[in-house]
């Protein structure tokens, strides 16, 4: 699957939510595109994630 | 006289005692950001949307805003109304609120925005509810467009992002504040508290500063500079300026001299 444009190869059943606090994020700070649709954070835990998958996880940095 | 104390303005059914926003780009160290909004006296500061960098030390620019700050997520990085709309769905999505600055800015020379695409990603956003904050040239039709497509306030420039120039574009400024309808909030280019103080003399309802603040020696004293200056300006505007003169007019009395 792409997360964040760079491919990268998925382990078997892994869910949105295990993936975002994998990489050491907080999920309720975080907003997640699956394949150009936008996942409601409460739907993060029952989200699977599979081959092919384009996933963006993006935050807010600073900004003017 | 009135009380700036009550000196209140409405931006979508929001009531804001402060007319001075803030921004949170290019703060050397982002932990002074609680202190710049205490000492701005600001209650809205804008962030950007960005994807998350894996390879980057951890820190997330949220831990240094107060909980008691409105977030005004930008759409900065757009460079079409589509590419607005979509970020400004997903900074939604996080759910700190439906407040949102479009920007979208297709010239990476002078980031100059463009007025038609905000227009457009004005009047898809405004109708899904979101309040509309546009970042646009100053320019009266954009802004008469802007208020048809249901925005909740109009933002024009002062001088391009980031070059602390002031309000370059102060004629057309003035005519947004006479002919339009909505909050005028001076955006981009105020490098100077005078600046800022001056957009209120004028009759801007706010202004939003950042680099001026952020990348000030002090960027607290600054912070806290924009702020009386902010109100400085609005007092005055609200005192009603005298009249401008091209003679002089002698103040004190020119009769009953002391004659030879």
């Amino acid at each position: 699957m792409i997360v964040n444009g760079m491919s990268e190869s998925l382990q078997e059943d892994v869910m949105l939510h295990d993936l975002i606090a994998s990489r050491g994020l907080d999920p309720s700070r975080v907003v997640a595109e699956l394949n150009r649709e936008i996942v409601p954070g409460e739907d993060f835990p029952k989200t699977r994630l599979q081959e092919g998958d384009r996933l963006e996880l993006l935050q807010f940095v600073g900004g003017g | 006289m009135q009380d700036l104390m009550d000196d209140l303005f409405e931006i979508g059914g929001e009531r804001l005692g402060s007319r001075l926003f803030t921004g949170t780009g290019k703060y050397g160290d982002d932990a002074v950001i609680p202190e710049v909004c205490a000492a701005s006296g600001s209650e809205v500061i804008t962030v950007a949307l960005r994807r998350v960098d894996f390879q980057a030390a951890a820190g997330n620019v949220m831990d240094h805003i107060p909980k008691t700050m409105r977030l005004l997520p930008n759409t900065s990085g757009a460079r079409t109304a589509d590419e607005a709309v979509r970020i400004a769905r997903l900074a939604k999505a996080i759910g700190c609120g439906s407040w949102i600055k479009i920007e979208v800015i297709a010239d990476n020379n002078h980031l100059l925005p463009d007025g038609y695409a905000t227009i457009k990603a004005t009047e898809t956003l405004a109708a899904e509810g979101f309040v509309v904050l546009p970042y646009v040239n100053a320019d009266l039709y954009v802004a008469r467009d802007l208020v048809s497509a249901g925005a909740a306030a109009v933002m024009p420039l002062g001088a391009p992002i980031g070059t602390n120039r002031g309000l370059q574009t102060r004629e057309m400024i003035r005519i947004l504040i006479e002919e339009i309808d909505l909050p005028i909030i001076v955006d981009a280019g105020l490098g100077r508290p005078s600046h800022a103080c001056e957009a209120m003399e004028m009759g801007a309802d706010a202004v939003l500063v950042n680099t001026a603040i952020a990348t000030a020696a002090d960027p607290v004293g600054m912070a806290k500079a924009f702020g009386e200056a902010v109100r400085a300006g609005r007092r005055g505007f609200l005192a009603g300026a005298g009249v401008q003169r091209l003679k002089a007019d002698a103040s004190s009395p020119l009769t009953g001299f002391l004659e030879g």
